[in-house]
């Protein structure tokens, strides 16, 4: 018996075990989509999630989901798209994977119609498509603003009516998929290397459980419950990028982080709730306290010429896209936010700290209410402010890590055999900085992709990997350990706090080499304490026992984006640094690479991590040639240049 | 910015039994119940179970009783009670409690599971569905459903009635019957199960569910009624009657 044994006042001691074929772990749009596509190729899934069913962070998503499906403007391709992506995420994006993502969100989003999923629709009764901040057309599938919730209970129906199928077929709804919610994985298990299983608890009753698979495909998230002012609910603690650093697979690109430039800014205790971009797409606009509409002395050097440079142009814009150039205030998400940052900083800020977003002026009340009903509902109730009448205040909101688990692109796959991943969770996809309406889209093709190529690898197997009774043991262990005493005894919530205003503070929007650093010794510290955390009461249903558990993947994800931000000296998409200000084309190609340090005990919750530079695979070249040369050389160092077919010219 | 202290009173317990447990927690401006909850987790009550994900009215996870009345916790702020108001937050009463302010909400989930899914027509290939946004908004109202359960919580078909939970699949689940029948492509015929598997006769519309949705779904005028009228047409209509008795074998 272990010492953690002794104090447990309640909660059983057996483990409960499965056998599955995949687990996905996450029931978001990514991982639902994981879970049809591998159960559609006969695989039995086991869905593990920390929430409900149907609750997951996708419900979040409000704008809609890009797809080049040119019902409102034929213009539209995937080409274009892929070159809307790469451009928001400055050239630094995995160029397979935005080309597969731009080549395939079409399907995607039709597949979901056969779902049942019900997006508004033009005039000609096809799928209506919005404008968004770096889309050259409107290119966004969506159901007023609230799209998220749409695709989540599309996911959710569709899954449900495969377990109607195998009920019809094999007589158990359970027969293939399982849903296991409130359910918190702590641990993955490997045999010789590779993935073998996943352990974990229910939040319910404190139980503990073991899945055996050889397949794990994770779709956990975001990390934003790292920082103070976050528009991300409690489950983003980083939990997937945790695993798969733990279980030897490694991060890229955490030092980009995308702080959404519209989050509410008052009252405190919703600061940081995400105000659509859909209220700019539908033609809202930012204002400072002097009135202004301050996004025309924003527009960067790198999209001079592409955005309107008067306000009659940007509303002739609004009217007809082919006879103007876009608004300013449609900008790619990093260059909004720090606009907003800079207006506030130079003292023309709302009495609350941060701009004004007014969409009362540009619209009738009926039309707001029927284009922007959750929008109108949250300020109404949150905030007593009528949007309809009045201007809302908004500033930057955490919102969005660029940065995950490295994979290949064509199948989901990390380092570790039998390991996938898929959505936030996963890196590459967005380089720099992610579009607004790229993310749904992602969590379907890569989602998809995920399931298709853990099935492959599953398939592919001559014997299953054998999980160990030494590791499930280390994995009880490790989980119950906050209910050991301990001197000096540490409370999980404050120490959250804590880390959530080191984060916020000093790696946040704008960033300095000195606070990096003075943020890279709270960690340390962190670290150290966070090993005398205790927590009170049983194991049935104790959040703060949860809290313990989910902070030492904020404590390691937290590590890799300070370091890597401390590495990357120059300002690129969602990574500013005001001691380099400029963006270096030497560091375009350059992905910062986090792996746990070697030689540390397999065995630590909290491992220390090192931040590798490797050189990406540079774009193929009939991708490349998709771009003009002048745009590129906005990007590029002449020597990677020397390959376009118009340099010669 | 002004801060008080209220006083709170909580439900504590498990399905072994439980009761009313008083606390006395710190208040600023624009906060709602959500916060304060979270207030007295951190500073007083490490262990008190609550269920929430978004805390923007979003998810539908944070689903309670305050003050006897059926809300989300993160859309009820503070400043709705007086300050020397003592707010009593209770946990949903038509599911089992599982400790706290959590309980087993897992009948919903098992009354999704045996409504037909939607079945569009076999040929319709992906990228062809043509519909009408007027034809979708109907069905798109009852798509805001955000899952938050108080139309279920608070329906008295089943609210103190647990031996109606079999025979009856609540306002949600009606609704959801609704939005399908009520689907431009959708080909099943849902009446007869609305009525005959679902129990829609059960439900005597007193809008209950209307008043307590967060979305402010019309679930009863726009749902449940319709729903009631396209039943009673097709079991009544003489037409169909004569139909029925002629073609049928």
């Amino acid at each position: 018996m272990t010492s953690a044994d002794a104090v447990r006042p309640s909660g059983s001691t057996e483990i409960e075990r499965h056998q599955y074929d995949v687990v996905v772990i996450g029931a978001g749009g990514a991982g639902l989509r994981a879970v049809i596509e591998a159960r559609e190729r006969g695989l039995r899934v086991a869905v593990v999630t920390k929430s409900l069913f149907g609750k997951a962070h996708t419900v979040m998503a409000e704008g809609g989901c890009a797809a080049a499906m040119r019902n409102v403007n034929t213009k539209d391709s995937w080409q274009v798209h892929f070159g809307d992506t790469m451009r928001g995420g400055k050239f630094l994006n995995n160029w397979r994977m935005a080309e597969l993502h731009a080549q395939e969100a079409p399907d995607r989003v039709w597949e979901l119609e056969t779902y049942g999923a019900l997006f508004d629709r033009t005039k000609d009764g096809r799928i209506s498509q919005r404008n968004f901040g770096g889309h050259t057309y409107p290119r966004l599938a969506h159901v007023g603003d609230r799209t998220g919730l749409e695709i989540i209970r599309t996911l959710q129906q569709k899954i449900v009516s495969l377990q109607q199928d195998d009920k019809r077929e094999l007589g158990d709804y359970e027969a293939r998929i399982k849903v296991f919610h409130e359910c918190s994985i702590t641990d993955l298990i490997l045999d010789n290397g590779a993935i073998a299983g996943a352990f974990g608890y229910y939040r319910e009753t404190g139980s503990f459980v073991l899945f055996e698979a050889p397949a794990v495909v994770l779709a956990t998230g975001g990390i934003g419950k790292s920082f103070k002012v976050s528009s991300n609910s409690w489950e983003y603690t980083g939990d997937g990028h945790a695993l798969a650093l733990r279980a030897g697979s490694s991060l890229i690109n955490m030092e980009f982080i995308q702080f959404h430039p519209t989050g509410m800014v008052w009252p405190l205790s919703v600061k940081g709730i995400l105000v659509t971009e859909g209220v700019r797409g539908d033609g809202g606009v930012l204002k400072n306290s002097e009135g202004k509409r301050f996004m025309f002395d924003y527009i960067p050097e790198v999209f001079k010429g592409q955005y309107a440079e008067t306000e009659e142009e940007a509303d002739q814009w609004l009217k007809d896209n082919d006879s103007a150039r876009r608004t300013p205030d449609l900008l790619p998400r990093d260059e909004v936010a720090r606009a907003i940052n800079s207006e506030v900083k130079a003292g023309r800020g709302t009495p609350h700290g941060g701009v004004y977003l007014d969409i009362a002026s540009r619209m009738t009340p009926e039309e707001i209410k029927k284009r922007l009903p959750s929008m109108y509902h949250q300020f109404m109730e949150l905030a007593e402010v009528d949007i309809t009448k009045d201007e809302m205040e908004v500033g930057p909101t955490c919102h969005y890590v660029m940065g995950g688990i490295e994979v290949d692109p064509d199948t989901g796959g990390a380092l570790t055999p039998g390991l996938f991943a898929a959505g936030e969770c996963s890196g590459g996809m967005h380089g720099s900085n992610r579009l607004g309406g790229n993310s749904l889209s992602d969590l379907l093709v890569f989602g998809r992709r995920a399931g298709l190529g853990a099935a492959d690898y599953v398939r592919a197997l001559s014997n299953r990997p054998a999980v160990s009774d030494a590791a499930v043991e280390a994995a009880t262990t490790s989980a119950l350990a906050p209910f050991d005493p301990k001197p000096n005894a540490e409370n999980p919530y404050t120490l959250h706090a804590e880390l959530q205003e080191t984060m916020n503070d000093l790696v946040g929007i704008i960033r300095k080499e000195a606070e990096i650093e003075q943020a890279l010794a709270k960690l340390d510290e962190f670290k150290k304490r966070y090993a005398n955390v205790v927590v009170d009461g049983g194991r049935i249903f104790n959040p703060g026992w949860h809290l313990a558990i989910d902070m030492r993947n904020m404590l390691l994800v937290s590590e890799c984006v300070a370091k890597a931000a401390l590495q990357r000296t120059e300002s690129r998409g969602g990574h500013t640094r005001d001691d380099h200000p400029d963006m270096d084309a030497n560091w375009r190609n350059t992905l910062l690479v986090c792996r746990t340090a070697p030689g540390q005990d397999p065995e630590t919750e909290v491992p220390d991590v090192t931040v590798t530079p490797e050189t990406q695979l540079p774009m193929r070249a009939d991708l490349l040639a998709t771009f003009e040369l002048s745009e590129l050389k906005k990007y590029y160092t002449a020597q990677e240049l020397a390959e376009h077919p118009e340099w010669s010219s | 910015m002004s801060t008080y202290d209220a006083n709170l009173r909580v439900w504590r317990g498990d399905p072994d039994g439980g009761g009313l447990h008083d606390y006395t927690v710190e208040v600023n401006d624009g906060e709602v119940v959500l916060d304060i909850i979270h207030r007295l987790q951190a500073t007083q009550a490490g262990d008190l179970a609550v269920r929430w994900n978004c805390k923007a009215g979003k998810c539908g996870s944070c689903s309670a009783e305050i003050n006897g009345r059926p809300r989300l916790m993160c859309m009820t702020r503070m400043s709705s009670f007086e300050p020397d108001e003592t707010v009593t937050i209770t946990p949903l009463r038509t599911f089992p409690v599982m400790r706290d302010l959590v309980t087993d909400v897992s009948f919903n989930y098992e009354k999704a599971r045996q409504i037909p899914s939607f079945t569009p027509p076999k040929d319709l290939q992906p990228g062809e569905y043509r519909m009408q946004q007027e034809d979708v908004e109907r069905s798109q109202e009852f798509r805001k459903c955000i899952e938050c359960f108080l139309c279920q919580n608070v329906c008295h078909v089943v609210r103190d009635h647990e031996e109606n939970k079999q025979n009856f699949a609540g306002p949600r689940f009606h609704m959801r019957i609704a939005e399908l029948d009520m689907h431009p492509l959708d080909v099943v015929d849902r009446k007869n199960m609305a009525q005959e598997e679902f129990g829609l006769g059960y439900c005597n519309i007193t809008k209950c569910c209307t008043e307590v949705c967060p979305e402010h779904i019309k679930i009863t005028d726009n749902a449940l009624i319709p729903m009631k009228e396209r039943v009673a047409d097709r079991k009544y209509d003489p037409i169909v009657w004569l139909g029925n008795k002629l073609f049928r074998r």
